[in-house]
């Protein structure tokens, strides 16, 4: 386990380095470095003093070097926009985006499980059939228009809910969060929602394949001539076994969740990383654009590693099978 | 994303038909499928025709009329032309805008599903066939693609790059080559240590020729179902970048792109210049989507007739 661990935790880094390399690579060497860290209405010579301190003049390697120093010191360089350091832009705007995030695994789930049961008990069925075209209807669904389409009636039309916004935020735990009052919940149904359909349609599959593939198993079998009812077979004894895969992509998907939260958090003005990162885009803010880059890539290598370990604790054939 | 189960491993070719004569029986035999490849037909066909077809040329300033402007579906131009489903904010014919912004996306979508899937499978091929350190190399690669959501990758790739066709296209074939280089590399590996394979080598003919004569129709399902929803794919990941104002450059408007038009206008009430274009996407996408899954079921065998 802890070899597992270890191997698992340095392909890690290495992904981390290979990632900061593209970064670097991508923002200072392709085109003029200097064009986009500096911002577009500086005068000649506001622009040399600033690219002889960012030591534009030195060979790659050694930028990269002071890159890479720079960026373990947490300096990822200043926004032209906010003029703060761009990296506690991204971190104080992330737990709107994670709270969003998590909501939406939690629709995601709490929805998904259920159909997805319903559809692989009954496989050829009318209600299977009607659930997986569903689903396919599901991820079919532009997001950001769907978006729309929810602003459209809930907002527009009927006029139930906020369309714009986080609202009012309170603290649970020393967390700012809407989750604590019923001005930011309200906010928070529509975008949670948006997010959630997205990756509904994936819940429903992953778990109509896992009961598909259980149910014809020895274990199952075993279970009925014991006597159980049917009932506590699913929901204990076929849903346990399928948390595996379910645990896997679910850990996958927050990571998806936060990148695609981009166009939800657009579309209804969620103050995420998102929303932010779209914005420096626009505003041709790239140290912000950078720092997203890599906050959320390290967010994304964290939770790979953590999905593999809690998979290997829960299928302790992953050890000695594929390290990858 | 959702192709997540779509990848078929080990595909063995039935002796007697082509995996395209599979497909086609397969599909026939669903006619949820049949109607959904009838639409997708539809729909290109509108695209290819397109211009012919369109009430006005959305594009020629000289037919468009400001004061037609952000009319509801159904009114009359001042000209005395019926708009069947309204008009955007410069008086263009919504039908119009929308057979144009078709033909685009189409085009975007499918060429850069193509490409990816030449580069892809020639990349998977080589490296099931050669093995070793090349095989390592690309399969990280692979790895490292798949690991982060192809929309994130693509986004970064266009903020850095700029908006354009051409760019668009890159970003969308670097993000989709890897899952057609996984897919063929594990079909390959079966195949390559058949006897056929060992048959080529000893008449010795060349490795380019065994590679693509021999060994890639061999691996033509898992080809077939990942490229169907690839394009799928390709389509929306594009709408998705033009909304968001980073894919295709206003003077080459797709639906997306449409779509984003009316999100400007939508909180007053012109729902329709979003909503349509919306739904023509909405359906094209979908029904893309029910093909390439009904073709996974026909050519994977671990999944057939369960």
């Amino acid at each position: 386990m802890t070899v597992f661990v270890i191997r698992r935790l340095l392909q890690s880094l290495v992904v981390l380095a290979a990632t900061a390399a593209i970064v670097f690579v991508g923002v200072y060497a392709i085109g003029d470095p200097a064009e986009m860290l500096i911002a577009p209405d500086a005068t000649p010579a506001e622009r040399a003093q600033v690219e002889a301190s960012l030591g534009l003049d030195r060979p790659l390697p050694a930028q990269f070097l002071t890159f890479v120093v720079n960026a373990l010191h947490g300096d990822l360089g200043r926004s032209f926009v906010f003029n703060q350091p761009s990296i506690s832009l991204i971190l104080g705007r992330l737990p709107a985006t994670l709270e969003l995030a998590f909501v939406a695994i939690v629709i995601a789930l709490a929805l998904g499980i259920p159909l997805g049961l319903l559809a692989g008990l009954k496989p050829r069925s009318a209600t299977d059939e009607a659930i997986m075209t569903g689903s396919i209807l599901g991820f079919s669904l532009p997001n950001f228009w769907q978006g729309m389409m929810l602003i459209m009636i809930f907002s527009v039309w009927l006029g139930w809910l906020p369309s714009t916004g986080r609202g009012t935020t309170g603290t649970i735990f020393g967390v700012e969060t809407s989750l604590a009052t019923w001005d930011g919940l309200r906010h928070l149904i529509l975008p949670a929602v948006n997010l959630a359909l997205f990756k509904l349609a994936l819940v429903i599959r992953l778990t109509r394949t896992g009961v598909r593939e259980t149910m014809p198993l020895d274990f199952v079998k075993f279970a009925r001539a014991k006597g159980l009812t049917e009932r506590r077979i699913v929901l204990v004894h076929v849903l346990k076994t399928i948390m595996v895969p379910l645990v896997t992509v679910i850990g996958m998907e927050i990571g998806s969740l936060i990148a695609f939260g981009v166009v939800t958090e657009t579309i209804f003005a969620w103050p995420g990383i998102g929303k932010l990162l779209i914005d420096s885009i626009m505003r041709l803010d790239r140290p912000v654009v950078v720092a997203y880059l890599l906050v959320v890539v390290s967010l994304f290598i964290v939770l790979n590693f953590t999905v593999d370990v809690l998979y290997s604790i829960l299928d302790p054939r992953i050890r000695v099978g594929r390290g990858a | 994303m959702t192709t997540l189960d779509a990848a078929p491993r080990a595909v063995a070719p039935a002796e007697s038909d082509s995996p395209l004569a599979r497909a086609a029986a397969g599909l026939a035999r669903s006619p949820k499928a049949v109607v959904a490849a009838i639409v997708c037909a539809l729909l290109l066909l509108t695209a290819l025709v397109g211009p012919a077809l369109a009430p006005q040329n959305p594009y020629d300033l000289n037919v468009l009329d400001i004061m037609d402007a952000k009319l509801p579906p159904g009114s009359e131009s001042m000209a005395g032309q019926t708009f069947w489903l309204g008009t955007d904010g410069q008086g263009r014919d919504m039908l119009s805008a929308m057979i144009y912004g078709l033909r685009t996306s189409l085009f975007v979508g499918v060429f850069a599903g193509v490409v990816a899937l030449m580069v892809g499978s020639a990349l998977g091929l080589t490296a099931a066939f050669l093995g070793g350190r090349f095989d390592t190399i690309v399969m990280r690669l692979v790895d490292l693609m798949l690991g982060f959501p192809t929309l994130l990758v693509a986004l970064i790739l266009l903020a850095l790059l700029g908006q354009g066709v051409g760019k668009v296209i890159f970003a969308l074939v670097l993000v989709q080559w890897a899952m057609f280089a996984r897919a063929v590399r594990g079909a390959a590996l079966v195949e390559k240590n058949k006897d056929y394979i060992e048959a080529a080598t000893m008449l010795g003919l060349s490795r380019p020729r065994i590679l693509f004569g021999h060994l890639l129709p061999n691996c033509l399902s898992p080809l077939i179902v990942i490229g169907t929803l690839q394009v799928a794919n390709a389509i929306a990941a594009e709408a998705t970048l033009s909304f968001l104002g980073i894919g295709l450059p206003i003077t080459q408007p797709s639906l997306g792109l449409l779509i984003a038009n009316g999100f400007q206008v939508l909180l007053s009430g012109q729902y329709w210049i979003s909503v349509y274009p919306g739904l023509l996407l909405l359906t094209l996408v979908f029904s893309i989507n029910i093909v390439g899954d009904r073709l996974r079921e026909v050519l994977n065998p671990r999944l057939a007739e369960r």
